[in-house]
């Protein structure tokens, strides 16, 4: 009976009111789903929700790391810079013959580098994380272009293309299952350890997590090369798909990465997010660009449009908390 | 009836999530009266004007200003209606010269352009109104903090103010000071301009004031004209019937030393030595800013300490940070809840979990079942009252808030506790029984460091108390010494003053 009942009110770990306040969300993109359903007949098609999501997959791993750096009270906006360098880095490791898992791993393991740059230069020594990563956007680009000697190449793999445009049994993408397993980590690392648990007590209240005790600089630090390591596995997806290594990619991308998490429910004052709630957004973004495709609305306004939606959102969530307080 | 007051609000009451801070409130301001409103923290005072000033909206009841229905929007939207409030954080813009801050949102203009000239000729001229000696050129940062007051004084009043609220006006300035300001406030009464002024200090209260309103709980008590009252009564008032023992002091065994300090240097004190035993409660008294509260930190590895040596259980021990106090079993209650105790955006079992999550961790895993019923046991020791152990900090109030982060660090199994005004802003009954958890915890043999402000607290409490003035101990007083009476308030504030 008392099972039942814990059974009745936890819903994945939290009470039903607690749950429709953090992914009410889900409402409007079940809508949206819903309108697009009917208006568009293309929009069910197996290729345009394969398009959907190769694109959220690329778009969805962003997110996944743009999450913990805003929920610690952050932001990170050189990740477009990053796609850049990791596709570079591929694009070198495969001209000097080296191995698929040694492209992989040398491009992840330069973003992450450069994103505990990032964290450092935030937290030793106090810099603002716009500023930071302003500049080092500036830098990470420069290098992709010192790397790849300003020119694209493409990329004589072969089997590399598998990452970006394969699919398992023919029908799923594989990229959809990197991305998936990137949520499953992202939410175990958020939601269910020290570190998830820290990165909210440095976002909710910075000074108290400092006097409980909590090594504040490192858990700021390593949510940076968190996000440089999300920003390398986008990065090896997006360069596959394109099938070349080229240093000006990916510029706008940190955008639609800190979109999602804001839509998702990610507050920007800080300590306030969900791994679920962040995918919803990413998900909402893909069927927006995906239903303005559809229904052929001219690219500038999709920009403008875009805009203004995450404004709205933020609205939303604005008036959500204000109602809560 | 109605017409002999400037203004008048009927059955206001205000809630904040579920807790109810102002039940069917109200309250008359005569015109040219000074108005104290009396009443413990939390009792809704401070509600009340912000209501009035419109920076909270009521959930029932209706106000009156001059007969007529009013609502403010705002402070602004007040102001225009003119109510003005001087708030005890004094708002200053560093940068403005006192023209300047005076006449904020009013500038004198030529077309699009400012016209500073006029504008310091106005300012003056109301500067002189005042007997006030500051150049209108004078920038805010120069002027100390009696000044700047002054100038938000004139600045409300200067927009032909009816009302001028003030909320604890004097508790930064001295005496000198203080009487420029009662001389201020009664050259408006005299210009028929109602002043409501919000005071803990009942000789400041009996000074100036004419009528004295009581609030207790939420509640509005009653109102009586100065003449009419004395002390006991307006304390009864306040207190209520059922007067709580809110010291509810339990002598108990004292043991060993537990943790000794030794020539602890520091920014904003120096050389401090003492030592705390089992069971013991040490109570710490002086003038904010005397170095208590930035001793403790400094013992609690938040700011660094220049020299000294620390003792644990007759060990030597070096605390660089946070942590390492924590794990040697020193917990620490800072003084400011919102600013170091709690993520009020997180849940309560967040909040209670966090000092030491270690714990609670199997492998690179919280383990959530056992961190919700450890964090729970413990909240129902402490009585926290909340919807849930997942409602957000933020939705308690200020006494549960408080117990959370007692609980917090009652989780870390703590052998030494420093409690940095525990009760601060904290109702009567939670109060009572944060007290009464000290006893027990120091029952349980804990050694606890209390540092307040509250004078009757500390005395009421500690089994010895240190006195700091100006960044040294310089007194020591027992309890004994305490219920003789040979030491009472006067004699420790005497002492924190300086004067042994």
């Amino acid at each position: 009976m008392n099972q039942t009942k814990m059974k009745d009110r936890q819903f994945l770990g939290m009470t039903r009111e607690t749950f429709f306040k953090k992914y009410g969300i889900i409402f409007i993109l079940l809508l949206m789903v819903g309108i697009m359903l009917v208006v568009s007949p293309t929009f069910r098609t197996y290729n345009n929700v394969l398009s959907i999501m190769q694109s959220v997959a690329v778009n969805g791993c962003l997110a996944l790391g743009m999450v913990f750096v805003i929920t610690a009270g952050g932001i990170d906006l050189s990740i477009g810079s990053q796609l850049a360098l990791t596709s570079v880095v591929i694009g070198c490791a495969f001209a000097a013959n080296a191995p698929i898992p040694v492209a992989i791993i040398a491009s992840i393991a330069m973003c992450t580098a450069f994103g505990f740059i990032n964290g450092l230069l935030v937290s030793r020594l106090k810099l603002f994380p716009f500023v930071v990563t302003l500049a080092t956007q500036l830098v990470i680009r420069g290098a992709a272009y010192i790397i790849s000697d300003g020119k694209a190449s493409s990329i004589t793999n072969k089997s590399f293309r598998t990452i970006g445009m394969g699919k398992v049994g023919d029908v799923i993408p594989v990229c959809i299952f990197i991305f998936l397993g990137l949520a499953v980590i992202a939410f175990i690392l958020l939601h269910c350890t020290k570190f998830g648990r820290f990165v909210y007590a440095v976002g909710g209240n910075i000074n108290a997590a400092i006097a409980s005790g909590i090594k504040v600089k490192w858990v700021q630090t390593f949510t940076y090369a968190w996000m440089g390591a999300c920003a390398g596995v986008a990065g090896i997806i997006l360069t596959s798909r394109i099938n070349a290594a080229q240093p000006n990619i990916g510029s706008g991308y940190e955008t639609d990465a800190i979109a999602a998490c804001v839509i998702g429910g990610t507050s920007f004052a800080g300590g306030i997010s969900t791994i679920p709630g962040t995918i919803i957004g990413i998900i909402i973004i893909g069927v927006i660009y995906n239903g303005m495709n559809l229904l052929q609305v001219n690219s500038y306004y999709q920009m403008a449009l875009k805009g203004i939606l995450i404004i709205l959102s933020v609205v939303l969530d604005n008036y959500l908390n204000k109602r809560r307080g | 009836m109605g017409e002999d007051y400037i203004f008048e609000c009927q059955n206001i009451s205000k809630y904040f999530g579920g807790s109810k801070a102002l039940k069917n409130v109200e309250f008359h301001l005569k015109p040219g009266e000074i108005h104290a409103l009396l009443g413990e923290n939390g009792a809704g005072k401070s509600t009340l004007m912000k209501i009035i000033v419109g920076l909270y909206k009521p959930d029932t009841g209706t106000m009156k200003l001059e007969g007529k229905p009013y609502r403010a929007n705002d402070p602004y939207d007040a102001m225009r209606h003119g109510i003005s409030m001087i708030h005890q954080e004094l708002n200053i813009e560093p940068h403005l010269s006192v023209a300047e801050s005076i006449f904020l949102n009013r500038e004198d203009t030529v077309g699009p352009f400012l016209n500073p000239k006029k504008t310091n000729e106005r300012a003056q001229k109301v500067l002189d109104q005042f007997d006030f000696h500051v150049s209108p050129t004078t920038l805010m940062e120069k002027l100390t903090i009696a000044q700047a007051q002054m100038v938000e004084i004139i600045r409300a009043v200067s927009c032909d103010a009816k009302i001028v609220i003030m909320d604890e006006p004097t508790s930064s300035l001295d005496s000198n000071e203080t009487e420029r300001l009662f001389a201020t406030i009664r050259q408006l009464k005299q210009q028929g301009v109602s002043v409501i002024y919000i005071s803990h200090r009942m000789e400041e209260i009996f000074e100036i004031c004419d009528t004295i309103s009581i609030f207790r709980d939420g509640q509005y008590i009653g109102t009586k004209p100065l003449a009419e009252t004395n002390k006991n009564e307006l304390v009864s008032m306040m207190v209520g019937h059922e007067v709580l023992n809110i010291f509810p002091k339990v002598d108990c065994e004292i043991g060993q030393t537990v943790f000794k300090v030794e020539g602890l240097c520091g920014k904003g004190f120096t050389d401090i030595s003492f030592e705390v035993h089992a069971g013991e409660i040490l109570g710490f008294s002086g003038l904010v800013g005397s170095g208590r509260s930035e001793t403790m930190r400094a013992i609690f590895g938040l700011d660094p300490l220049e020299s000294g040596h620390l003792y644990l259980n007759g060990e030597e021990i070096r605390i660089r940070e946070p942590q390492k106090a924590i794990d040697l079993g020193i917990a620490m209650v800072n003084e400011d809840r919102k600013l170091f105790g709690l993520c009020l955006n997180r849940s309560v079992k967040e909040n209670i979990s966090l000092p030491n999550l270690r714990a609670r961790q199997k492998g690179l895993f919280i383990q959530s079942k056992r961190e919700l019923r450890e964090c729970t046991e413990m909240a129902e020791k402490l009585h926290v009252k909340t919807a849930s152990m997942d409602a957000e900090a933020y939705s308690l109030s200020g006494g549960n808030q408080q117990k959370v982060v007692l609980a917090k660090w009652m989780m870390t199994n703590p052998k030494v506790l420093i409690l940095d005004e525990p009760t601060r802003g904290v109702d009567v009954g939670a109060k009572a029984e944060i007290h009464m958890l000290m006893c027990q915890l120091a029952a349980q043999g804990l050694a606890i460091i209390l540092i307040s402000s509250e004078l009757p607290e500390v005395l009421g409490m500690s089994d010895r108390i240190l006195i700091y003035h100006e960044g040294r101990i310089i007194n020591s007083v027992m309890r004994e010494q305490v219920l003789s009476g040979e030491a009472d308030q006067m004699s420790v504030l005497n002492n924190m003053f300086g004067n042994v």
